[in-house]
């Protein structure tokens, strides 16, 4: 067995981490089907429990695989880790700038062009302007989208968008990376050049947790890897370990499509 | 293997504590009675204040704010409103109106109209955050506060429109009308508060939007707009106190049409209703702001 606390200090700590949340079943919640809902007793409210009493924490440098089916929590504890979602117990201690990449990708309004797009997200992740515009252009440069970054975003093919958000959260020099399967973006050549960029960041001092469905990808890039279940930590191992236990619990064996890198 | 991690992080538990390589440190535990530390939030919105301002930037360029005919669009409409408003009510009175009442009409469309804008901007300010919501944690009453300065921002060449007006016709001029500052403070802190209100109740129901110019044109009709506030007949006078605008305009059209100080009654009905609304917005807003990242 692995020493995984190791002697270096920890980046993420985790202790005793649950999420609940409560959601909506409506499809598009009104006040008027509020009130004409009043007096049938009708519960349009659900409550989730995403994630339940997990505790890991993840030593400076180290790269963090988390695996496990869909619906496990995986997406909402990393989200936590970002502090986009506070935690309904428990306590996460992050030590450093963080960075996301989450499956929505940057750019949230369409209407806007690129560059409005990654300056605002990048000014509400709290960088400074004058950092910013020095990132710029080597965002711009690293997502080849040259002239793009003037049109509005609803212009942009998906792999475009997966570009730029790819390449906005690489390259904002973060101490904590949090990628939640978004690495599958663009084209052929620019997959490998993600891929490369990942590797690269990898091999430096960066902290990152990496949500993939890929195996593959998890078994080559990462130090250590855990696998959620239903909301609940099931094992924290090296990710040898952890991918055949997950693979074998899946039951589908390691062929080729689990491990391709998707 | 399951067991092995509940040692590894009892393990871990002493080192973090003498982390020094980061100068950030995070920490997200449970919001107390739904609520985060509020100090700590304060001053991380202050400190990315700088995004608001861009985001209002940003979205004014969108509607042309800063070309030339934007700009003129941007007179024009309040004062044709204006216009027109004013043959209605003359036709309605009889031909009674004189020119001063233009003035008063004039400058409480205006406040008026910073006051629903901000708040119509503040209904899709936390729902046409999308995806910035979902994926990046920042404090999201930078939101409704972004509507507020698009708002003022179209408010302040309004204010530019009425004072060669103001001297056309004449009206009074004094040391009395630099009380117009304070005034547009509250008229602020209150448009302020009602966004975030109207932020955070969008997310829930999403028809409140469609329900809003409703609302907003009720509202505009019980505010001494139309009218002088001391032509309301006595059994509508309580409206002035219930109407969290009724004062403030009150005074606002002494103070600018007449250069007459506003009296203290009208003040302290002004700034209860102002800032009471800042505070009950921002609390709800963010006692609320968990709830966004899962409900958009």
């Amino acid at each position: 067995m692995i020493s995984l606390s190791g002697s270096s200090a920890s980046s993420i700590v985790v202790q005793d981490v649950s999420v609940t949340y409560k959601t909506t079943l409506e499809r598009r919640p009104t006040l008027r089907n509020a009130i004409t809902r009043m007096g049938r007793r009708e519960k349009v409210v659900r409550e989730i429990e995403a994630v339940k009493n997990v505790s890991f924490d993840v030593p400076s440098g180290t790269v963090l695989g988390i695996v496990g089916a869909n619906g496990a929590g995986k997406s909402t504890l990393v989200r936590t880790i970002a502090g986009i979602l506070p935690p309904t117990q428990g306590r996460i201690d992050v030590f450093g700038r963080v960075s996301t990449l989450l499956a929505l990708g940057v750019g949230f309004n369409r209407s806007l062009t690129g560059r409005d797009n990654v300056r605002l997200g990048g000014l509400a992740a709290g960088l400074e302007r004058d950092k910013l515009e020095e990132k710029y252009d080597e965002i711009v440069e690293f997502a080849e989208l040259g002239e793009f970054m003037d049109m509005p975003m609803r212009t942009y093919s998906s792999g475009m968008y997966g570009r730029l958000a790819f390449s906005v959260a690489v390259n904002m020099d973060p101490d904590i990376l949090l990628i939640d399967e978004a690495m599958s973006v663009g084209d052929a050549r620019f997959r490998r050049k993600s891929a490369n960029r990942m590797r690269e960041l990898c091999s430096q001092a960066h902290t990152i947790v990496l949500v993939s469905h890929a195996l593959g990808s998890v078994r080559e890039l990462c130090d250590q890897a855990i696998w959620m279940d239903h909301g609940v930590l099931r094992m924290w191992d090296e990710p040898e370990a952890v991918v055949d236990a997950y693979t074998e619990f899946l039951e589908v064996g390691q062929d080729a499509v689990t491990l391709e890198d998707v | 293997m399951i067991e092995h991690h509940a040692n590894v992080t009892t393990a871990a538990q002493p080192h973090h504590r003498e982390n020094d390589f980061a100068e950030v440190h995070h920490v997200y535990e449970p919001h107390l009675v739904g609520l985060p530390p509020l100090g700590q939030y304060l001053r991380e919105a202050w400190r990315r204040r700088s995004f608001a301002v861009e985001l209002s930037r940003t979205k004014l360029r969108a509607q042309n704010f800063n070309t030339a005919f934007g700009q003129l669009w941007l007179v024009l409409n309040p004062l044709l409103l204006a216009a027109v408003y004013f043959i209605l009510i003359d036709i309605v009175r009889g031909g009674g109106r004189d020119e001063d009442f233009f003035a008063h009409l004039m400058a409480g469309i205006f406040a008026y109209y910073f006051v629903s804008g901000a708040v119509r901007n503040g209904t899709k300010s936390v729902v046409g955050g999308g995806r910035l919501i979902l994926n990046t944690a920042f404090p999201r009453v930078l939101l409704p506060v972004s509507a507020v300065i698009i708002a003022f921002k179209r408010f302040v060449p309004t204010v530019v429109v009425y004072v060669p007006a103001h001297v056309a016709l004449g009206l009074p001029v004094g040391p009395e009308q630099l009380w117009v500052i304070p005034l547009v403070g509250l008229l602020v802190v209150m448009a302020t508060g009602l966004a975030m209100i109207v932020a955070a109740l969008q997310v829930y129901f999403r028809d409140l939007k469609n329900l809003m110019p409703y609302l907003l044109r009720a509202w505009l009709y019980s505010s001494p707009v139309l009218y002088y506030a001391d032509e309301m007949p006595q059994r509508y006078r309580f409206l002035l106190d219930i109407n969290p605008l009724g004062q403030l305009l009150a005074a606002w059209s002494g103070v600018i049409n007449q250069a007459q100080a506003p009296t203290g009654h009208q003040l302290l009905v002004a700034a209860a209703w102002a800032f009471g609304f800042l505070l009950v917005g921002f609390i709800y807003f963010v006692s609320r702001e968990r709830d966004f990242a899962v409900r958009l």
